[in-house]
């Protein structure tokens, strides 16, 4: 057998962020010492160079190369866009709450990339191998980055638990991925497929092996019942991690859901179908009614999330293209909202006040109007009320659910909508209604946050008003429409 | 068609457009606020009036159409029009957006801007509710209107402002999800969201049942009928003046809209069906509703109650056409009511305002809103009593008033349909007058006993002006109500074959 110099130009973008990134991580050492946003700043080109680099060569048609285990195809190059976007605004607000919170270190934006690395290696995996490898990357890269605060024991609780509980998903998934493998004898997600369509794998082995790969992806992105590290995570870590975890993880998490079960297993919608139902119900019930009892923010946005997982589910469920198209759609909208509703308790939190918890949002009206507005924004498209762009992501996943027959589904899940609006209503509440603890205006340190989080929550009401755009993005990149 | 410019899409974004300028102009300078929010409502109303006087009443097509697609993935458009239904309402929502912002001029006193804002940006909306002709838009305008109706109601309402906003928004919104699910459903079926497609659309018994009912718990919980009704006496209670006016003239009105707009054109089968469970609430809400009203110690629950009681007959007019029909067996009773029902919206419209603007004339004047607390207010405020009693007069639907016709004619057409109907609705003409005149008694006549009632000022011009253009219009429309029935008479025609046209 002779080897076959595989062709590398598909993956320019990875390799040019891996060239660079391992660069940054040298030079912080040196940089750091005398200027201190170096670091930072070439976090931010490397950003942009890599976006560039994926629109230039945006794929229209899909590439295989390694040998089957990398794939590239507008699915691919539109998450890692948005991954890329949702990123450059995660590093925007953290380098200014780190500054705020003293500890502003270079380890921070260095590790936050490697963790895109690892995302863009989870959305375009092909195979078993490359899947793992790009879920360990993002993963390890994000348990150094909820420790990085090492003087807070909060923050290397949460470190543990999410290690050791990543771990563990980890470990059932790849037990999975082998008993997939021992079934069919093979790696690569069309060929895995095409060998359980001929039916010549053992169904048992399929089950089981279906069953441990859905639990693992249930792990990693936060739906019941393997959801009990996301609020002690969320609310653990220092907020900047929280943001990074809470948002871009997610797009990649779904990637692999949909290279999965999508790509990897159609033939056995039958055992996943079922299993992803019960996830995705009792994601949004068990996110809307726990969330109504927090009185800290950033662990009622990670029930919120949970929640948010449900629905994200719902697209999964119907098992067509057009739902995994709402889902890809859902999964974006929520990383978007998520950064703003973060960024939100960035740009208002103090040295020494994290800002995060309801009570601290009292009489915000009174103290800064317009970022008041802003939330309001945010919450109500985080409830899925018109005229925000989160109103449309709920709507168009439940028409895929209502269109592949489960009705009842739905009905459960604008039930599970009206109670979690109950909980963003109470931010709303506190904002408006209440009287301010302490008086005086607020503003946010420095007028960059003011301009990010205003920008993003103007966003979700401009894509609200115009989701055509963003919605036939997603239907196109699944060959749809 | 004599408009050649969008004229809907004005009257939805003007005010919006409005709203937000109001929002940031008039932020440290209420003057600055209230001008330019009174200039944007009053030329609202302005450029709303060519609806009526470019209306053709010969057709019961849509008309002032505009169709631009919105979200071309899922077929959803940017469609609106009007018709002899949706037109009539949406000049009320025009006329009432003046005098609510009018009658918050001096009594707000804190972030003024904010509040004429909320209130321009809602008026807009609720125009968009009204002449949407797609069902997501329609939504959209229908759920986002709850934004800042839900900020009006807690940040300047009374001291339950917080229990009664968080009660409106999540009970409006649990019933409207429902809607949703089934424009989903049917979008499903039919791969179109335009509600004139639903109109045609067949539908089995089944799907109709379940989607009679969807759309039954979005409309009662928003009309609000028995017994979904309880978030409304708290929401009136604490919210101020202004938004008791908006939420009873039009936001009540949308409920009954959406009964002749989704409703009876998209499952006549089950409607037929269902219609007694209809007649049955509505008669109960007229009865127990206005009994409840008798006993009210609040000046504002009591209209609230008697606002539910007087939608009650809305709901009766338009359901009780089945049953003329088959002790009849023609429409002409049907018509009857069913224009009797668009007639009483309108009027409760006016009279409800005018009865909300007025107690809000003595909340400013007097901070308590017990009925206990007045006593003689005829002598301190002749005029006012004057205006306030010709409301009340209205209320009971004393003849020459609006209040008279529209249930007149639903009393008269449920007579048809079956004499206890009738018999229990006319027994609103003994309540409503119990509840309204003893109100009026124990408030503006007696003896003065009061210290406080004994310092009152009457009207000033901006009040009377206000009070003076109801009057007006409550009387012009119960001495003259033709040609608001002749706008809507031929599309209430054509409802009344589409209810009756069966789809399976």
């Amino acid at each position: 057998m002779n080897f076959v110099i595989p062709a590398f130009a598909p993956a320019i973008p990875e390799m040019v962020l891996l060239a660079l990134t391992s660069f940054i991580l040298v030079a912080d050492t040196f940089w750091s010492k005398r200027y201190q946003f170096a670091t930072y700043y070439a976090t931010q080109a490397t950003l942009i160079v890599v976006a560039y680099l994926i629109m230039s060569s945006f794929a229209t048609a899909q590439v295989i190369t390694f040998d089957g285990s990398f794939v590239r195809d507008s699915f691919a190059d539109i998450l890692k866009l948005f991954i890329v976007l949702v990123s450059l605004g995660i590093f925007l607000f953290s380098k200014e709450y780190l500054l705020q919170q003293k500890f502003f270190s270079g380890e921070y934006f260095v590790l936050g990339l490697f963790g895109v690395l690892g995302m863009f290696v989870m959305v375009s995996a092909h195979n078993f191998i490359t899947l793992y490898l790009g879920l360990e990357i993002m993963s390890l890269a994000m348990y150094a980055m909820i420790a990085l605060r090492r003087d807070a024991s909060d923050a290397i609780e949460s470190a543990m638990k999410y290690f050791v509980l990543g771990a563990l998903a980890t470990g059932i998934l790849l037990y999975g991925f082998s008993m997939l493998y021992g079934a069919t004898g093979s790696i690569t997600f069309p060929e895995i497929a095409k060998i359980i369509e001929a039916g010549k794998a053992d169904a048992v082995v399929l089950s089981f092996g279906v069953v441990f790969i859905v639990i693992g992806l249930a792990f990693k992105l936060g739906a019941v019942p393997f959801h009990m590290w996301a609020p002690d995570v969320y609310h653990g870590s220092p907020t900047a991690v929280t943001l990074y975890l809470g948002t871009a993880p997610k797009i990649a998490a779904f990637a692999i859901i949909y290279r999965l079960l999508a790509e990897g297993m159609p033939g056995l919608v039958a055992d996943w179908q079922t299993l992803i139902i019960i996830l995705s119900v009792l994601s949004m019930v068990v996110g809307a009614i726990v969330a109504i009892v927090q009185e800290n923010l950033k662990r009622m946005l990670a029930y919120s999330g949970i929640g948010h997982a449900g629905f994200l589910l719902l697209g999964v469920l119907a098992a067509n293209p057009d739902g995994y198209a709402g889902a890809m759609f859902y999964i974006i909208v929520y990383a978007i909202t998520a950064v703003a509703g973060f960024g939100m308790i960035i740009a208002l939190s103090r040295t020494g006040n994290e800002f995060d918890k309801i009570s601290d949002f009292k009489g915000l009206n009174a103290r800064n109007s317009w970022l008041a507005f802003m939330m309001l924004i945010v919450m109500f498209s985080m409830a899925g009320i018109p005229p925000f762009i989160g109103f449309f992501a709920k709507v168009i996943v439940i028409e895929e659910v209502v269109k592949a027959g489960f009705i009842w589904i739905a009905v459960v899940a604008v039930i599970t909508a009206v109670i979690s609006a109950f909980y963003y209503l109470r931010v709303v509440k506190a904002m408006y209604f209440d009287k301010p603890e302490e008086t005086g205006p607020i503003a946010p340190v420095s007028g960059q946050l003011n301009w990010a989080v205003s920008f993003v929550s103007i966003a979700l009401l401009v894509l609200g008003l115009m989701p055509s755009s963003l919605i036939e993005l997603c239907y196109q990149s699944i060959g749809l429409k | 068609m004599l408009s050649s410019y969008p004229i809907l899409s004005t009257l939805i974004w003007l005010p919006i457009i409005g709203g937000l300028l109001v929002l940031f102009a008039g932020r440290n300078n209420d003057t600055v606020a209230k001008w330019l929010s009174l200039i944007v409502a009053f030329a609202t109303f302005v450029l709303s009036l060519p609806l009526w006087t470019g209306f053709d009443t010969t057709t019961a097509a849509m008309q002032f159409e505009e169709k631009i697609s919105w979200i071309p993935a899922f077929n959803i458009y940017y469609h609106l029009g009007v018709d002899g239904l949706s037109m009539p309402l949406v000049l009320l929502t025009t006329f009432t957006q003046v005098l609510v912002i009018a009658s918050a001029w001096d009594v707000i006193k804190e972030r003024v801007e904010q509040y004429m804002g909320a209130f321009l940006i809602m008026g807009g909306m609720m125009t968009g509710v009204f002449v949407a002709l797609d069902s997501i838009l329609f939504y959209v305008f229908w759920e986002a209107l709850l934004i800042p109706m839900f900020i009006v109601i807690g940040k300047w309402g009374g001291p339950r402002r917080v229990y009664a906003t968080l009660k409106f928004f999540l009970y409006t919104f649990f019933g409207s999800v429902f809607m949703l699910v089934s424009f989903l459903y049917m979008y499903y079926q039919s791969g179109s969201f335009s509600i004139l497609d639903m109109h045609t659309m067949q539908l089995g018994m089944t799907a109709q049942t379940l989607i009679f009912l969807a759309f039954l718990l979005a409309f009662a919980v928003k009309i609000p009928m028995f017994p979904v009704h309880t978030w409304l006496p708290d929401a009136h209670v604490e919210a101020p003046t202004a938004g008791s006016v908006v939420l009873a003239a039009i936001m009540l009105k949308m409920g009954g809209y959406g009964f002749v707009r989704f409703s009876l054109p998209i499952t006549p089968d089950a409607s037929m069906q269902l219609d007694w469970l209809v007649i049955l609430l509505s008669l109960i809400a007229i009865v127990y509703i206005g009994i409840v009203a008798l006993v009210q110690s609040d000046m504002k629950k009591l209209v609230a109650y008697s606002s539910i009681s007087h939608m009650g007959f809305v709901t009766l007019g338009m359901f009780v056409l089945y049953d003329i029909l088959e002790s009849t067996g023609s429409l002409q009773g049907a018509q009857l009511g069913m224009e009797g029902a668009m007639v009483q919206m309108i009027s409760h419209g006016f009279i409800s305002g005018a009865m909300f603007l007025a107690i809000g004339v003595l909340y400013d004047r007097m901070h308590t809103r017990e009925i206990s607390a007045y006593s003689g207010v005829v002598n301190k405020m002749p005029w006012f009593v004057m205006f306030a009693v010709l409301f009340a007069m209205a209320n009971v639907g004393l003849p020459g008033t609006s209040g008279f016709v529209g249930e007149f004619m639903v009393i008269l057409s449920s007579f048809k349909a079956n004499i206890w109907f009738g018999t229990i609705a006319a027994l609103t003409l003994i309540i409503g007058a119990a509840y309204t005149l003893w109100m009026v008694k124990r408030v503006f006549f007696g003896p003065v006993t009061n210290e406080n009632v004994e310092q009152l000022q009457d009207l000033n011009k901006r009040e009377f002006a206000i009070m003076a253009t109801l009057a007006v219009a409550v009387v012009a429309l119960g001495v003259f109500p033709a040609p608001l029935m002749e706008v809507m008479h031929t599309s209430v025609g054509h409802l009344l074959v589409q209810a009756t046209t069966s789809k399976l």
